[in-house]
């Protein structure tokens, strides 16, 4: 794959200023990602998007970081990669080394304090919009199956506090049943 | 060799945090404060209350801080590289077949089961996250939630926030930045 410097710099800035702007865990980098390369950029399409949170989501390590690996190397290989980590990695290495200096006196201050919890609603309400909108795309596939495996693990993981590792073997295993029904009922027909 | 004992600390945690986020926490706990004592306790408790305040991973957070404490800025980029190898490696394997063998049933099948359940996920962590937003951190599970601390500028700012993202199509970051301002402006001054 031949990209310029330029694709390069927008793959690294836009991969930097999100990981800036992610506060509040690994889940809110993926609304934002599917705003910038789906949604802006149209890079990526909605379901693979999804398809690779899924991946990030049930491989070890930070979900963030995993999300802007896959993007990297779907996007322009390996140096695509390099790329995205090092957008992805940068901002939370320089922040927390300016605050582990820095830290009492930020622990302190009104300032901050006040900023982060304004943001907080702000950051729900964007996590709220992007789950409206993807969870009424599933429902749009009018497939029972994916329906009911969204509003189970809903119930489950919110209501009865099931171990979200389970929760994504059992859906990865439930998924991987149905194919195989289909697989097996295709070939009977046949 | 304390770079080579960083690199392998970080190692391990990168690559038994699956879940990200919080699934990480008790794994730094072993590895930086009960196995090497880089950190005390109370030391490691306000490296999560940062991860909480700034952007990034809790992971990466922690393997900059630890890293600075321990070995200045050199330890802190071993330790980042150390956290971020396992997930290099593992998801760009994954991604490599995901890539190569998309048509195939097994893949197709697990990701389908997959899909709809990572919208749960991240509709859960919104929950969680609009709970502290809306009661500043006080109420526990929404039905213990106690009504008298429920925040009015908090959730005077999700619904506009929301709104606005809904029917506008607004930048979430601007979103962000703006609840964050407005926020402060209402915390400090009403």
């Amino acid at each position: 794959m031949n990209k310029g410097w330029k694709f390069y710099w927008k793959l690294f800035s836009s991969t930097f200023y999100l990981s800036a702007f992610t506060f509040g865990g690994g889940y809110v980098i993926v609304p934002l990602m599917q705003k910038k390369f789906v949604d802006e950029y149209k890079w990526i399409e909605e379901k693979e998007m999804l398809d690779l949170v899924a991946i990030a989501q049930s491989t070890p390590g930070a979900i963030a970081v995993n999300a802007s690996i896959l993007i990297g190397y779907r996007l322009a290989g390996l140096p695509g990669t390099f790329v995205t980590i090092l957008g992805t990695v940068l901002p939370p290495l320089i922040i927390l080394s300016v605050i582990s200096f820095f830290y009492v006196s930020f622990q302190k201050s009104t300032v901050v304090k006040y900023v982060l919890r304004g943001m907080s609603a702000g950051v729900a309400a964007v996590i709220a919009d992007v789950t409206v909108k993807m969870g009424k795309d599933i429902f749009r596939e009018k497939s029972i199956f994916t329906a009911s495996i969204m509003i189970v693990s809903f119930l489950a993981v919110t209501i009865f506090d099931v171990d979200v590792k389970l929760i994504i073997l059992v859906c990865g295993l439930l998924g991987l049943a149905n194919g195989l029904f289909h697989k097996l009922s295709k070939k009977e027909m046949s | 060799m304390v770079y080579l004992k960083l690199f392998w600390s970080f190692f391990q945690i990168g690559l038994f945090s699956i879940g990200g986020g919080y699934a990480a926490m008790p794994i730094i706990q072993a590895q930086v404060v009960d196995l090497n004592h880089w950190m005390s306790m109370k030391e490691f408790v306000d490296i999560i209350t940062i991860s909480q305040m700034t952007p990034g991973p809790i992971a990466i957070n922690s393997s900059t801080f630890v890293g600075m404490r321990i070995a200045g800025v050199a330890g802190a980029v071993v330790a980042t590289i150390g956290c971020v190898a396992p997930s290099c490696i593992i998801v760009l394997t994954i991604a490599y077949f995901y890539y190569k063998y998309q048509d195939l049933w097994v893949i197709k099948g697990a990701l389908k089961g997959l899909r709809p359940s990572v919208v749960s996920l991240i509709a859960s962590a919104g929950l969680s996250i609009l709970l502290m937003a809306l009661f500043n951190g006080k109420a526990s599970s929404w039905l213990s939630a106690n009504l008298s601390q429920f925040d009015v500028v908090a959730g005077i700012l999700f619904i506009a926030a929301f709104i606005i993202l809904r029917k506008f199509k607004a930048n979430p970051i601007t979103v962000m930045l703006g609840s964050g301002l407005i926020g402060f402006i209402c915390y400090q001054f009403l």
